[in-house]
């Protein structure tokens, strides 16, 4: 019978791991100049350092990853709808408009800061006008979250006009999305939002089994539904906001991998969720591996590889699911 | 709740959507609902059935009045301990996902399980006797989304079932059944509340299947209880026949088996 056992949760677990674990250790030997770990290992040469300053890069990418694609999971069960991601509910938008912000006023190092403010803000506000009652509706929470996410872009291009070229150019950057220049100072903060944030949607699991089938049948089942929605949308909104604050709005992996996921692993948000976590680290770390090798010496943003490969994938899942095999598989 | 049969009580239970401008859903409707008998709720479109199924399964809080289990109020009950009591099954349910019939049906083991806790053998076994006895069980491996109307009917019913409550609430459990399941579903539900005592409430426009399977048939007529009894005598009733807009002649034939229509 059809059903989470132990073992495919394992199996299925473990894989994710696994990918995720060889990305983030093979990341740093990648690229321009490429590093034989034989030699770079154990001792403290010109190889050495460099693969000091690739592995923070590597690890941020993994939490941005996991942050996104557990998020997107997550959101796409709550509105009942697989075309939710960290965009659509205006989350990401809010820490866009943190950011630009900043950047407007001269802080820019303050700007992952401000993100995290502004996406959690968002997340806020958007919650506050489409909660009823002792629900979350879907549709609400949905219309609620474009609402706040085109008034963002709007104040972003608010700011955008009064900005100068310097600003301007940073403001772009930023949009992009991008792990230049990341140092394990600059990966600590979101690393210890991000447990957080997992952990959170991780407790509710089973609840997001109910919720996407019915919000009237998870009540049935024993599913307080205010509480696991809400608890869910929390843990989802403080992870975009640690992985926006980190990488910038990365676009596509919270769309992409939970589908993906789908299709492999089933519906199951037990094994989903956590799954959504290794599988999103690891498909960041090697779009981020792309970005940095494929035009050298120039570096592409990582959120432009994320789009062009993620882009094609999506469409042959659409076009599969036209011919009745179906996105899921 | 203690008890091995709680008794569901609905005590002068009124209601209005608060968002709409359509005044009261529900007036002092007093209802008790006691082990193991089966109760049909029938009435017009809008009379306020599904919203009253609603306020007892502890969804909806009733603006007026209480909903009862065993004295506590039901919407103050945690969930989970509720849905060890009591099965709610909606009219409409549409996943947004490709669950399979085995997944869905193995939710109704939820309440009784830890979270991460996977499903047990007795879990297993439990599954298999709901989608038997909803006859789904051939259709265990299948992907919901690819079921007709009446299958899906009958894999949230396994659902409930596989619940294992001791009262059932089912909004128009038989409405997109052929016949026979039809009558199959409502002999399981009635073999269940004589051998385990169950609380069935089944909200139908099927008088026919009221009046044979039925202990006592509730009329509800724009939000008021406005009959309630064995079908033979509540269905031909004055009652009946205003909150419908139509007589109703009640009859047997020669084999015993009870029929309605309307005149």
């Amino acid at each position: 019978m059809i059903r989470l056992s132990r073992t495919r949760m394992v199996v299925g677990l473990a894989v994710c791991v696994v990918l995720c674990a060889v990305a983030i250790l093979v990341a740093p030997f990648v690229g321009k100049p490429w590093i034989d770990p034989w030699r770079a290992l154990g001792q403290d040469g010109v190889e050495a350092r460099i693969l000091a300053l690739r592995l923070p890069r590597a690890v941020a990418a993994a939490i941005a990853g996991a942050g996104l694609a557990t998020a997107g999971t997550t959101l796409q069960a709550l509105v009942r709808n697989p075309l939710a991601d960290p965009y659509t509910l205006g989350i990401a938008g809010g820490a866009s408009l943190g950011a630009v912000l900043t950047i407007q006023v001269g802080l820019a190092v303050v700007a992952p800061l401000a993100a995290f403010i502004g996406a959690a803000a968002a997340a806020a506000l958007v919650y506050r006008f489409a909660r009823v009652g002792r629900s979350l509706p879907p549709a609400t929470l949905l219309l609620a979250g474009v609402t706040v996410s085109l008034m963002c872009s709007a104040f972003i291009m608010v700011i955008q006009a009064f900005a100068d070229w310097t600003e301007s150019y940073k403001m772009a950057r930023w949009f992009m999305g991008g792990l230049d220049a990341t140092t394990f100072d600059k990966v600590l903060p979101s690393a210890c939002a991000m447990p957080l944030g997992l952990g959170l949607m991780f407790a509710v699991a089973r609840d997001l089994n109910a919720l996407s089938a019915n919000e009237d049948t998870a009540a049935s089942v024993g599913v307080s539904v205010l509480r696991a929605t809400s608890l869910a949308y929390g843990g989802a909104a403080i992870a975009i906001a640690a992985a926006v604050a980190l990488a910038g709005p990365v676009g596509f992996v919270g769309l992409l991998v939970p589908h993906v996921l789908r299709a492999l692993l089933g519906p199951d948000h037990r094994l989903l969720l956590p799954a959504s976590a290794f599988a999103g680290g690891a498909f960041v770390v090697a779009c981020d591996v792309l970005a940095r090798t494929l035009v050298y010496p120039r570096a592409l943003p990582v959120g432009v590889i994320t789009a062009l490969m993620g882009g094609p994938f999506f469409l042959i899942l659409l076009v599969r699911s036209r011919r009745g095999t179906g996105v899921w598989g | 709740m203690t008890h091995k049969h709680p008794v569901l009580e609905l005590d002068a239970v009124g209601f209005r959507y608060p968002a709409r401008d359509d005044g009261d859903v529900l007036t002092g409707v007093s209802l008790r609902f006691h082990a193991g008998t089966l109760v049909c709720m029938v009435g017009p479109n809008g009379a306020g059935k599904s919203t009253l199924l609603r306020i007892a399964a502890g969804i909806l809080a009733p603006l007026a009045g209480r909903a009862t289990l065993d004295g506590t109020p039901v919407h103050d009950l945690p969930r989970r301990e509720l849905a060890r009591a009591l099965a709610y099954v909606p009219q409409e349910f549409s996943p947004a996902f490709p669950f399979r019939v085995a997944e869905l049906v193995l939710m109704g083991r939820y309440p009784h399980r830890g979270f991460g806790r996977f499903e047990s053998a007795d879990d297993l076994a439990l599954a298999q006797r709901a989608m038997e006895d909803a006859d789904v069980w051939p259709l265990r491996e299948r992907r919901f989304d690819t079921l007709s109307g009446g299958e899906r009917r009958r894999v949230l019913l396994a659902q409930a079932f596989c619940q294992a409550t001791p009262l059932l609430l089912l909004d128009e459990p038989t409405a997109a059944l052929d016949p026979a399941h039809a009558i199959a579903v409502l002999t399981t539900l009635r073999k269940d509340s004589a051998a385990r005592g169950t609380t069935t409430v089944v909200v139908t426009h099927d008088l026919n299947l009221a009046a044979r399977f039925a202990d006592r048939v509730v009329v509800l007529a724009s939000g008021r209880a406005v009959a309630d009894g064995p079908a033979r005598e509540v269905l031909p009733g004055a009652a009946a026949r205003a909150a419908f807009g139509v007589g109703m002649h009640a009859g047997a034939l020669p084999s015993g088996l009870p029929f309605v229509v309307p005149e």
